[in-house]
């Protein structure tokens, strides 16, 4: 390795001085297939495994999870624990969603949720982005609400609907007030926490290239904070979620059928069933939204090259312990951990990396 | 205050920058005065933490002095800083269009500015890969194109190369010069490595540590191309180093 580099320098420092009266400057003697040659040797060779292969590896885990939670939810069942008239099986539970899946009135319910979710989510991300962007610009605001809306992000948003009916009656308003108020403190706090930790080097590097207030925050700020914002915004939607909950369970608007309504209209007719088959509802739709977030979440991570090099440490620190395990010298130390089994381990941030980066992903 | 000269890109005139206040103040730099000519390749040299950043952050304008004028007339300045401090949120290419896009260059003609630019520190085709897909050293030359594209008439360049092994940084070292020689751009260049000095400078400047000061100018007659292992290099290197010792020891005891 040494060796060639030195063959490589002194091929290279003999095209210099061949032509000592040449006024040509070192660089157009420089052969640019060295150059080249260095950056071949530099680059992470790009290894991506099939769609559906990385989409099985993503699902297995979870099918497998939901088979255990089913199983184990009959076996409690078959036990004996309660009369299924109170804790009915998984398969008239889903038979019974199935069922919904049919009517009318279910989808008029379901739209009537995901509405009231994403109206107040949208605007929950107004409210909470624009106070957030003012906390983290102005210290005055940060001295004085800064840690109010921490404190407002703690609070269970059950407790505000004594107030919201007092102040909206049973409406949709009422409901509204308190999904924003469960997810604002979280976004803007997302978005206060962003700002706060964007890299001071890189608002100098944007400041350098003639970025100043507004295209400072475009160019530099805004992306710099995104990571934390999105963190901010999942956070935001399971407390708007919660709260919408909590809200079509307590608010009931006469004619407007929702999915908590119907929660709470099967628990009065003691229909445990439908109880059943209102919370797998619940329950999907927020697995839906997981999956959105994640996949974000996840291709954010992978453009700033923040995926495979968290799974490469991952796997090093569990190389790391599988040899510590193993006794000292022996031939299954050797075989287990050391030397390194795969790509993955020489590179700090190599193309092996990348390469076994996936293996480890779910 | 005297006027600048039409070939005076810079003139630093008696500045001084303190950080703090009260018992806990630190002075980074003390009366620093240091006229640079247009086109000139300046090499700022000093022991670390002798404020060679902080005299590069006055020039760019990232900071102001305590007392004294940075005067630059109304050029524009841009700035290269160690380790490359590329957007990680953006591709090569991307990291390259960020100074057009400031400075609203339309789409079509930034396009072949940045495929022109990185052809120029030889990444033709590496526009599309992000920041964490590059080596060091290439890294390092995108935010050489990057620094250019700025189309700055004084360029600060702090240490840019100090993280890179010898052969990439011999290489970058040519390519450098070969721009320069091109845009004729003013240069002024960080280092603590003599040889990367005298390698590439015009001229210079050697500051004292705590609080910095202009120890000594040098002026550097080796016709150009130079080579980092010449003899001549090698003896203006041990000067220079010879006073730089002397500088640093008056700190010792
Ligand atoms: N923002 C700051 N607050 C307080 N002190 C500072 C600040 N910036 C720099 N200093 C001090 O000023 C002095 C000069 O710092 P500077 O970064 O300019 O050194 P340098 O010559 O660039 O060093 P190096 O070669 O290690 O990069 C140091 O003593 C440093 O501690
Ligand atoms: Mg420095």
């Amino acid at each position: 390795m040494a060796t060639d580099i030195g063959i490589n320098r002194s091929s290279l420092t003999k095209g210099d001085t061949s032509a000592p009266g040449d006024t040509r400057t070192a660089a157009d003697d420089l052969d640019p297939g060295v150059l080249a040659g260095l950056d071949a040797l530099d680059i992470p060779t790009a290894q991506s495994r099939p769609l559906a292969g990385r989409a099985w590896a993503a699902a297995w885990p979870k099918i497998g999870a939901l088979v255990v939670f089913l199983l184990v939810w009959q076996l409690v069942v078959w036990s004996g624990w309660k009369p299924t008239y109170v804790l009915p099986g998984p398969v008239s539970a889903l038979r019974e969603f199935g069922s919904r899946l049919g009517t009318g009135h279910f989808w008029d319910a379901l739209v009537r949720t995901i509405v009231r979710a994403l109206k107040g989510y949208a605007l929950a991300v107004v409210i909470g982005g624009v106070v957030g962007l003012a906390v983290a610009r102005f210290t005055v605001l940060r001295t004085a609400i800064g840690s109010f809306i921490t404190s407002l992000q703690t609070m269970p948003s059950v407790v505000w609907f004594p107030l919201a009916i007092l102040l909206f009656k049973l409406s949709e308003s009422a409901i509204l007030f308190v999904v924003i108020l469960g997810a604002a403190p979280s976004i803007a706090n997302g978005v206060i926490y962003g700002v706060d930790y964007v890299p001071p080097l890189l608002v100098r590097v944007g400041r350098s290239m003639g970025a100043r207030g507004f295209s400072l925050y475009r160019y530099v700020v805004a992306p710099a904070a995104l990571p934390s914002v999105l963190a901010g915004l999942k956070q935001g939607w399971a407390f708007s979620w919660r709260s919408l909950m909590a809200g079509e369970l307590l608010v009931i608007v006469p004619g407007h059928p929702s999915i908590g309504a119907d929660l709470q209209n099967s628990r009065e007719l003691l229909d445990a069933v439908g109880v059943m088959a209102s919370m797998i509802t619940i329950f999907f739709i927020g697995v839906v939204v997981d999956a959105a977030f994640n996949a974000a979440d996840r291709q954010l991570r992978a453009r700033r090259g923040l995926v495979a090099e968290g799974n490469s440490a991952v796997r090093a620190a569990q190389r790391g312990r599988s040899r510590n395990t193993a006794a000292p010298g022996s031939a299954e130390a050797t075989a287990a951990g050391y030397p390194p089994a795969g790509p993955g381990a020489i590179g700090h941030d190599g193309g092996g990396a990348n390469g076994g980066g996936e293996a480890g992903q779910s | 205050m005297t006027a600048v000269l039409p070939d005076t890109a810079l003139r630093i005139d008696g500045v001084s920058r303190f950080f703090g206040t009260g018992a806990a103040q630190v002075q980074a730099l003390d009366n620093v005065s240091l006229d640079v000519r247009s086109g000139e390749f300046l090499c700022l040299l000093g022991a670390s933490g002798c404020g060679k950043s902080t005299l590069l952050g006055l020039i760019a304008g990232l900071d102001a002095p305590s007392t004294g004028t940075v005067d630059t007339a109304g050029r524009r300045t841009g700035m290269m800083f160690q380790d490359s401090a590329l957007l990680p949120w953006l591709t090569a290419g991307g990291n390259v269009e960020v100074p057009l896009r400031l400075r609203g260059i339309r789409r079509a003609e930034r396009r072949a500015r940045v495929d022109e630019l990185l052809s120029m520190v030889r990444l033709a085709g590496m526009a599309d890969r992000r920041p964490h897909e590059l080596s060091g050293g290439m890294r390092q030359r995108v935010s050489l194109a990057r620094a250019f594209a700025q189309e700055a008439d004084i360029l600060c360049m702090d240490e840019p190369f100090g993280a890179l092994d010898a052969m990439t940084r011999d290489l970058l070292h040519d390519e450098l010069e070969r721009i320069w020689r091109q845009t004729g751009v003013t240069v002024i260049f960080v280092t603590h490595d003599v040889r990367e000095a005298v390698r590439l400078g015009d001229r210079i400047v050697l500051l004292s540590s705590r609080p910095g000061r202009v120890a000594e100018v040098f002026d550097v007659d080796i016709d150009r191309p130079r080579r980092i292992d010449s003899t001549q290099v090698a003896e203006l290197a041990t000067r220079v180093t010879t006073r730089l010792r002397e500088e640093v020891g008056r700190h010792g005891h």
